[in-house]
């Protein structure tokens, strides 16, 4: 949910390509989750208080409440939030998690929170990335439309693929997501 | 990415793509502000598309907007048939989507118990 918001406010920048990784280092205990974009970025004095939803949710329309409450969970977490902007250039947002702590809420469904993303932003580019260790999982948009030709991204069929092939992968991989704990809790 | 098994896909799509050239576009409209996608228009929207495709209906387009101004009401769904007025669906759940896409979309029959606005 989190990546979603901050996704969209990527989109809402103007972003064309937006980018999203995702590694879990386990010996290092570490979750870490980048946003990165080429959008029109924020201003330097701005910067300083994307963190606080009380300013930021009446003076911007590109931040609202997304960053703070992803700022909140990370730093429930014994983790923290950088966001990194250019103006014109883009925004990096970067949030570090204990990957074990007791608090962390589970990374979700990632796949459904793609194809929405990627079905309703079909000309923008996105590239996944999610590492666990030295195994990954990739997707890039740009790659896809090259295999597709005339059939579009967000063709129901396509986006279907999409879904398996991400969670797929991140089963591959061993996301976190499908540990067995997981399914037990669920 | 498995990029041999999409080329698999985009032979499949273009097939689909084949048949229904000519076909009428409809429009599905989902709303996915932040009060949207908190009240849970994500897996909505998942639920729209999944349907979509299991029934292999291909003339819809599925997109997303901001918040209209009614955050209590989400998730709002705009369906919007070809030829008719738009019809806004509020507090959308999966189930309902579900009938939505089945009944209204495939069916034509607006389900007026789940109807939040309807344009005149």
């Amino acid at each position: 949910m989190h990546i979603l918001d901050i996704a969209q406010n990527s989109l809402s920048a103007g972003s064309t390509r937006v980018e999203i990784r995702i590694r879990e280092e386990v010996k290092a205990d570490l979750l870490v989750i980048e946003v990165a974009d080429n959008g029109r970025g924020i201003c330097g004095r701005m910067l300083n208080r994307v963190t606080d939803p009380f300013v930021t949710s009446r003076t911007t329309r590109e931040v609202g409440l997304g960053l703070p409450l992803l700022k909140e969970a990370a730093e429930r977490c014994e983790g923290n939030l950088e966001v990194h902007s250019e103006e014109g250039r883009g925004t990096k947002v970067v949030a570090r998690f204990q990957l074990d702590h007791f608090d962390r809420a589970p990374l979700g469904n990632i796949e459904e929170t793609l194809s929405v993303l990627i079905g309703g932003n079909p000309e923008v580019d996105f590239i996944y990335e999610h590492w666990v260790d030295e195994q990954e999982y990739r997707l890039d948009t740009r790659e896809m439309r090259q295999v597709l030709g005339p059939v579009k991204l967000d063709d129901p069929f396509v986006l279907d693929f999409l879904r398996q092939d991400i969670r797929g992968g991140l089963k591959k991989i061993g996301a976190a997501r499908f540990h067995k704990i997981m399914e037990v809790l669920r | 990415m498995n990029l041999e098994e999409l080329k698999k896909i985009r032979e499949k799509a273009q097939r689909e793509l084949d048949l229904r050239n000519g076909e009428k576009a409809i429009k599905v409209v989902v709303g996915m502000g932040t009060c949207g996608i908190a009240a849970g228009a994500r897996p909505v929207m998942a639920t729209i598309k999944e349907e979509l495709a299991r029934q292999n209906i291909g003339n819809v387009t599925v997109v997303q907007t901001g918040c209209a101004g009614f955050c209590e009401q989400e998730p709002l769904v705009d369906v919007f048939l070809p030829g008719e007025k738009k019809v806004t669906y509020g507090k959308v759940t999966p189930e309902k989507a579900r009938r939505i896409v089945g009944e209204h979309i495939v069916g034509g029959r607006v389900l007026n118990e789940f109807v939040f606005a309807q344009e005149k």
